[in-house]
């Protein structure tokens, strides 16, 4: 499964993954190149969101987990010993399936990353958190409201806020873990709108369950089953004619 | 037809039972409250909350037992609230959830069920006789301390479980260490819950005589406590001495009564605290 080009930002090689003693992935081989976007699709309980939750090592965080095999990022593996986990999720970033905005303000939501890293200074903590929700094509609903609690925000606006909290911290990849399976279809046009404008600037990698979703947004998809890669390839080949039976038995909805 | 009548009456029945039981609950606590009012109304007056018993105990008021109660929960708070809540954090987010941490909460639950008075034994070994205290204010808060701290790391673990794992994923996922995600991202969220157990807890332990028996509670002094030295008067001992130990039964029994109704005040008094700091903090959290 060799497919073209461009610089790999994310490679994995061989990656197995363990909850516990049962095997979630299999060897899996991605490559996710830079400024592309790369959706994995898969019926449920196939490791997509899994592997995608690898790449951050934020299933370093679920006890009796194994991970095996190499995640690359830039070419240095993810793993080693001297890598700081704590400044690899600063770089690759991640929003989840349910809109997860802390009950802070929307301001504090958006400098909350800033201001770990100890960012202190008020003019430029406003400068990026009205770069920040511009670049999540959030501002002109909330500038005037950012000191609102972000509960206040609709769901589909909520996760635009945790994209824009993502993006505050400049990573250089955003992990989208099936973004919009919890907000409605119009909030959903927009989020996939901001995903299709982010890949200038960033790596992207989105899980997701739509297909229609992927074969829009995505440049390169994926297809995962039972923890087994099945087919990766560009994303126009894999929805017009994919290489392996059950690709298209999937993407046709004969089963998932 | 005949049968959706049958479960209406089974739920009529199945309510009728449920609310029974709720209203008996609260008669008697209500009764218990009036009685202890009704008897105890009549003893309180500005003396009696602010001056010392006289004339052995017949005359005067309960002030020294009120103060030294005070002072007792005050210790056992310094000890319990923040070695509770940190142990309770440490249980929660730190620890490997494995076979060892399952074992520790097991025996941290069950040290909530010892009675009162083998803490007070334990107390009398550990800070009377081996940390040589003394029998004084200091040993016995900091066995009414030993005796909260279970209840403490309880109410402060389930406090914490509340707290939706989102918040702290969201915040390990910008770059938070585990620390930051905890002190800015769980901490402000579970610090009302962890609160009201704790302040429980203290009511509680105000409330308690066992522990305190042998471990620094007078049954009269003339003078109040000046350092953590000292033995104390409080309350509920107070009230036991009242009610059978004195000479004159008969005679101070408005007073047994009248301490009664201050120690149950001053423990609702503590719970309501409880009440209004959660109520608060989840007001400031919207």
């Amino acid at each position: 499964m060799n497919v073209e080009t461009g610089i790999a930002k994310i490679e994995t090689r061989d990656l197995d993954f363990y909850y516990g003693t049962s095997r979630a992935l299999k060897r899996v081989n991605i490559s996710c190149y830079k400024n592309r976007v790369t959706a994995i699709i898969g019926p449920s309980g196939c490791g997509k969101s899994t592997f995608i939750r690898t790449l951050n090592r934020m299933n370093d965080v679920i006890p009796g987990t194994r991970v095996e095999g190499t995640i690359l990022l830039d070419g240095k593996d993810v793993r080693a010993p001297d890598v700081d986990v704590v400044e690899l999720r600063r770089r690759v970033g991640m929003v989840f399936q349910k809109p997860n905005p802390f009950p802070k303000s929307i301001f504090d939501n958006i400098a909350y990353g800033l201001r770990i890293n100890g960012m202190r200074d008020k003019s430029k903590l406003e400068e990026v958190v009205e770069k920040s929700l511009r670049g999540a094509a959030l501002w002109e609903e909330v500038k005037d409201r950012l000191e609102e609690n972000a509960f206040a925000l609709s769901g589909g606006q909520q996760q635009r806020l945790c994209i824009a909290r993502a993006l505050a911290v400049e990573p250089d990849v955003i992990l989208f873990d099936e973004p919009c399976s919890a907000i409605d279809p119009i909030a959903t046009a927009k989020v996939e709108d901001l995903i299709e404008t982010l890949e200038k600037s960033y790596t992207v990698v989105i899980v997701t369950h739509n297909m229609q979703q992927a074969a829009r947004v995505s440049d390169y998809t994926a297809f995962m089953m039972l923890g087994e890669l099945v087919e990766f390839d560009v994303t126009e080949k894999i929805f017009t004619n994919p290489a392996n039976k059950l690709t298209e038995d999937y993407i046709t909805g004969r089963f998932g | 037809m005949k049968q959706a009548a049958q479960k209406k009456v089974a739920q009529f029945i199945g309510f009728f039972m449920l609310r029974t039981c709720l209203t008996l609950v609260l008669a008697i606590l209500l009764l218990f409250l009036y009685d202890i009012g009704r008897k105890g109304g009549g003893a309180i007056s500005w003396e009696f909350l602010t001056q010392a018993p006289r004339k052995g105990m017949t005359q005067g008021g309960i002030f020294p037992a009120i103060f030294g109660t005070f002072l007792v929960t005050l210790i056992t708070a310094v000890l319990a609230v923040p070695l509770g809540m940190c142990a309770a954090i440490y249980l929660n987010e730190y620890a490997m959830q494995g076979r060892l941490t399952r074992i520790i909460r097991l025996s941290i639950r069950n040290l909530s069920g010892v009675p009162s008075i083998v803490y007070g034994l334990f107390g009398v070994i550990l800070f009377v006789n081996v940390m040589r205290f003394g029998t004084s204010v200091l040993s016995a808060g900091l066995t009414l301390g030993l005796m909260t701290l279970p209840w403490t790391i309880t109410a402060s673990e389930e406090a914490l479980k509340t707290v939706p794992n989102a918040y702290r994923e969201g915040a390990l996922a910008l770059g938070a260490t585990k620390w930051q995600s905890i002190r800015t991202n769980v901490l402000p969220y579970a610090v009302s819950g962890m609160l009201t157990g704790t302040v429980l807890g203290l009511a509680r332990a105000a409330g308690e005589t066992a522990p305190i028996l042998f471990t620094g509670a007078a049954f009269f002094l003339p003078y109040l406590p000046r350092s953590p030295g000292d033995q104390f008067m409080a309350l509920p001992y107070h009230l036991y001495i009242m009610a059978t130990q004195h000479h004159q039964i008969e005679q101070v029994r408005p007073i047994a009564y009248g301490t009664a109704l201050v120690l149950i005040v001053l423990v609702l008094g503590m719970n309501m605290t409880a009440v209004v700091i959660r109520y608060r903090l989840r007001r400031k959290r919207r």
